[in-house]
């Protein structure tokens, strides 16, 4: 995810998850894969991915493919960004490393969980994992960094 | 030349098979909502998709078609330019083909191969032969 999810976002406004949600109900590639908001802490937030049928790797065993998964981590881990910065402020994906621990079950909704761990002046450090029955049971987990464009974080 | 059928998600998303490069396919994939992230460019994630597929479909044709299960171990991806609203392609490379392992590497770009959007790191286990 990179920058504003919507032209709506005012730069600098107060971030609100509810806002980022709206958006991905209605906007493009995070509305294709049906994302949800699902809770939220300080530097933290989790999605909810539903099962489709047409976002599997195999259409015999409807396991969910893999790049869904990169996508709904994508959204968590740079929404918990701007859930630590307290506001949207632009940033870009830098990079993301997705290890998988296991298939997703099919028809079971993935939650993504995505933790901003770190803020330097232009960097954000993420990680999070993804997981669908429990969290101590995870599909995936992930780490990555982002760049700070513009209004540079007070350190 | 093997036949590849991508899997529902690559085939929801927008991809085919583009060309062939030699012997490996190189995807291509169309700009759209499906793929759409902040205004006016693709998303990460929807770009981290074409790379997978592009390094699992490059797996594929190498080993040959549909003999073998394949499972993703990990991928890192690094994203280098914003992708515009343009049809945007991606290829795999295998590096090194083991016996239970693969290393394979996938790029994507627009309209200049030489200036990548992004690019993939990927370990793919070669699980079992099917049937």
């Amino acid at each position: 995810m990179t920058s504003s999810a919507s032209s709506n976002f005012e730069p600098g406004a107060p971030f609100d998850f509810a806002t980022v949600a709206d958006a991905m109900k209605i906007m493009g590639h995070s509305a294709w894969l049906d994302m949800k908001r699902h809770a939220e802490g300080p530097d933290w937030v989790e999605i909810a991915l539903p099962w489709h049928a047409d976002i599997v790797a195999d259409a015999d065993s409807g396991v969910l493919a893999s790049g869904p998964i990169i996508s709904l981590m994508d959204n968590a881990t740079g929404i918990a960004v701007w859930k630590k910065r307290g506001s949207f402020l632009p940033q870009v994906t830098v990079d993301l490393r997705v290890d998988y621990m296991r298939p997703a079950r099919p028809g079971a909704t993935v939650i993504g969980r995505g933790e901003c761990y770190k803020i330097t002046r232009s960097f954000a450090f993420v990680r999070g994992v993804a997981y669908d029955e429990s969290i101590d049971d995870p599909v995936a987990h992930v780490v990555g960094s982002f760049i700070l464009v513009g209004g540079e974080t007070p350190a | 030349m093997t036949t590849i059928i991508l899997p529902p998600y690559a085939l929801g998303l927008g991809c085919t098979i583009d060309h062939m490069d030699g012997d490996v396919p190189v995807l291509g994939c169309d700009y759209g909502p499906r793929v759409a992230g902040r205004p006016g460019f693709w998303h990460g994630g929807a770009l981290s998709g074409l790379l997978e597929m592009a390094a699992v479909t490059a797996v594929r044709s190498a080993l040959g078609i549909d003999m073998h299960r394949l499972k993703p171990v990990n991928v890192s991806v690094q994203f280098m330019r914003g992708g515009v609203q343009k049809r945007t392609y991606a290829v795999g490379r295998v590096i090194r083909e083991g016996r239970r392992l693969v290393n394979v590497s996938a790029e994507a770009w627009q309209d200049d191969r030489a200036k990548p959007l992004a690019r993939a790191e990927m370990h793919v286990m070669i699980a079992a032969a099917k049937g």
